[in-house]
């Protein structure tokens, strides 16, 4: 059994515009010291979908369900949340000046999340292993800036800090909502070792939330790719980069200005974002995509697995049995092993 | 070579920041960009990288005229503009234009998007309100905005589009030289690639002269012809673009490079990584010597003493200048070395406090805002 088992998540917000479709169906499993990576563009889904899980999404309307070691997440009481936050599901954010108090020490924040959660720790104990945190996450002289507040910290410190409190009571569960889209390239590179140190050590699950395609070839085992509220693709690591199946992967691989490559135009997705106040039942991408055809405006693709693999799923009414080729006018970067296989678009999958 | 259409000789500024108590009057000052000469060849991209606070945006708004210079000199088309007075910079204005990071705080958002875009027009008096708006939804069009949103209000767009918005803005007046001040930093990476479409076709049918600046490595090889990359207010190395990727010479250029997490998983499994240790300097009291030594692999006893001059090292041609004693070979790997200087040596290598920096950044902020209206 998978450590986190989301099932069906859908969650939705009434506003005076209409109903918000937040996130439509949503389906993934996380095992245990691996990383899953959630991409998508800003309005995805992908942050609201993990807050849901964690109780953070207040006033929203949530069906689905989401098993955490066993024990359902949603529709659970909230002083059961509380011990489960903090305590066995760790979390950091984008912003990590926000996430911290500025009145108090990052020391005394630290002690203050142990004890609340392990009350028969004292003081001094919880002081020593805040110590020993800061310490595991880079922080020079940590037994001095243990008394610091948190503006006398860098950015990239402050995030150091954001995981120490994280990982403080060795949480099963890490979800990192862009932990390192604030911060510098060579910053980003420290912290992202820290968490890869710290996940080696104490085989802990990460959930990685970014928007970044490096960050996700970089640290993720498997990754789901988000498109207005669902998702387009699930696949490990390597299949998704080099075999992916989904025009919207695709697309998106395709936008990155190649390593290598100078001038010459990017290929864009073109076409924004749709709104997510849209009843219809089409695949939210047709729109924008180069391979649509007449089901996609009229039927909403079920996520099927590609070539007869189980691990790699997409929602697209291209024919599945084969990963990567197809009559795709952009090509999958890296360069796939599979022959650029052409189907007539009106083929129908028979799934 | 020709003469180069924008030149930025020697150019120094510095703010001011309160130090020592709240009621202190001694006031010190942050060298924000510290002697840094450039030029930038009509017709081409130069792209300036770096970290946060190492004063790429201060620099760029140097040379738009949007701060005055605390010394150096700016030359723009063979005319120093750097003690001109805001009459004679007007002109120069038309030839000189900026775009903005953030397509939201960039756009009034109680003005209508044509008169954002024609007010280039109204300020230098160019044609009445009806050519004007023939004008304005021209460039609407060359812009890929639909002409027929001439009177709707920069909420009614999205991120991309109001990006269109900036673009078409900077493009009114036909300028030689847009000074692009991360200009897709702020979007979806599928939309990023269309903004930067544009750009080059912009670039391509005008013949623009672009500053380019990003913090993102990957966009600026992309578009950009050389390559300056700073450190601490300083350029550290200079370059064409391949010539910056191929045979980087400068530790800091090695180190940025290599932690650029690279979209291919077998390159990202494969790369070595230089990271670096500790945080950024402070720049109210930077490091003696050449400002990276706290933090270089490579660093040495004359780093700590001696300040590197930005010129050609281990052979390169004129085009290609590093600020390096101890640069690095073709192929030489930098995880290898370890720096050879005592601990007492690094006199400032204390981490930068935050009041300082954030002192310094409220500065460019604020005066940013002023400027992208007045323009």
């Amino acid at each position: 059994m998978a450590l986190l088992e989301v099932r069906d998540l859908s969650v939705s917000f009434h506003t005076p515009d209409g109903v918000v479709e937040a996130v439509r169906g949503l389906s993934y499993d996380v095992e245990r010291g691996k990383t899953l990576a959630i991409v998508g563009e800003s309005g995805s889904g992908k942050s609201v979908s993990t807050q849901t899980i964690t109780g953070l999404t207040r006033g929203a309307q949530i069906s689905g369900s989401a098993l955490f070691n066993g024990n359902e997440l949603l529709g659970a009481s909230a002083s059961t949340l509380q011990k489960v936050r903090g305590a066995q599901i760790g979390m950091i954010f984008q912003d990590p000046l926000s996430s911290l108090h500025p009145y108090y020490t990052v020391g005394w924040q630290i002690v203050e999340m142990i004890r609340a959660h392990r009350k028969e720790t004292s003081k001094k104990a919880a002081r020593a292993r805040a110590a020993e945190l800061l310490g595991l996450v880079g922080i020079p002289r940590a037994s001095q800036r243990i008394d610091d507040f948190p503006h006398q910290f860098s950015g990239g410190m402050r995030q150091r800090v954001m995981i120490a409190m994280a990982m403080a009571l060795d949480p099963a569960l890490l979800i990192a909502d862009e932990p390192t889209t604030a911060l510098d390239v060579t910053v980003q590179a420290q912290v992202l070792e820290v968490m890869r140190t710290l996940q080696q050590e104490f085989d802990t699950a990460i959930i990685l939330i970014t928007h970044d395609l490096g960050v996700v070839a970089e640290m993720s085992d498997d990754v789901v790719v988000m498109y207005a509220g669902t998702v387009m693709e699930k696949a490990p690591r390597r299949t998704l980069f080099y075999l992916s199946h989904n025009p919207y992967t695709k697309g998106l691989l395709a936008s990155l200005p190649a390593r290598g490559g100078r001038r010459g135009r990017l290929t864009p997705i073109l076409g924004t974002p749709p709104s997510l106040i849209d009843p219809s039942e089409r695949c939210p991408f047709a729109p924008r995509c180069p391979s649509a055809f007449d089901r996609c405006w009229h039927e909403r693709p079920r996520l099927d697995p590609v070539s007869h693999d189980a691990e790699h799923t997409s929602a697209c009414w291209l024919p599945h049995d084969v990963a990567g080729g197809l009559d795709d006018p952009v090509p999958a970067r890296g360069g796939s092993p599979v022959d650029v296989n052409p189907a007539p678009e009106t083929q129908e999958e028979s799934a | 070579m020709s003469t180069p259409l924008v030149s930025v000789e020697n150019v120094t500024k510095s703010f001011p920041v309160q130090s020592g108590g709240l009621w202190s009057r001694s006031t010190d000052s942050v060298h924000a960009v510290d002697g840094v000469s450039l030029e930038i060849e009509s017709g081409q991209t130069m792209g300036l990288v770096g970290e946060t606070g190492c004063g790429k945006s201060t620099l760029a708004r140097c040379i738009a005229r949007l701060y005055d210079l605390t010394s150096g000199r700016v030359v723009f088309d063979g005319r120093d503009i750097t003690t001109l007075n805001r009459r004679e910079m007007r002109e120069v204005r038309r030839d000189v234009q900026m775009i903005f990071q953030d397509p939201y705080g960039s756009l009034n958002p109680r003005r209508r998007v044509g008169s954002i875009i024609g007010d280039p027009f109204t300020i230098q008096g160019l044609g009445s309100g009806k050519e004007i708006k023939v004008k304005v939804q021209e460039l609407m069009e060359r812009v890929g905005l639909n002409p027929e949103h001439y009177n709707r209000f920069p909420a009614e767009f999205s991120g991309g589009q109001r990006q269109r918005i900036g673009v078409a803005r900077a493009l009114a007046l036909r300028p030689k030289f847009i000074i692009c001040d991360e200009p897709v930093s702020a979007l979806d990476v599928s939309i990023q690639a269309q903004i930067i479409n544009l750009l080059i076709d912009l670039q391509d049918d005008f013949g623009l002269t672009y500053l380019f600046i990003t913090h993102d490595l990957s966009v600026v090889r992309h578009v950009s012809d050389r390559i300056a990359v700073m450190y601490l207010g300083q350029v550290v190395e200079v370059a064409d673009a391949e010539d910056l990727f191929e045979t980087t010479r400068h530790p800091y250029t090695r180190s940025l490079l290599s932690a650029l997490p690279d979209p291919d998983p077998d390159i990202a499994d494969s790369q070595r990584r230089i990271v670096l240790v500790g945080d950024l300097p402070t720049p109210t009291n930077p490091p003696s010597g050449c400002r990276f030594h706290t933090r270089c692999p490579k660093a040495r006893h004359d780093c700590v003493v001696t300040i590197p001059t930005l010129e050609p090292v281990l052979g390169d041609g004129p085009a290609h200048c590093t600020a390096c004693f101890h640069p690095l070979a073709v192929g030489e790997d930098l995880t290898l070395s370890t720096p050879a200087i005592e601990d007492s040596e690094i006199l400032t290598a204390q981490p930068a406090l935050t009041s300082a920096s954030s002192a310094a950044e409220s500065g460019p902020k604020s005066a940013a805002t002023r400027g992208g209206e007045s323009q």
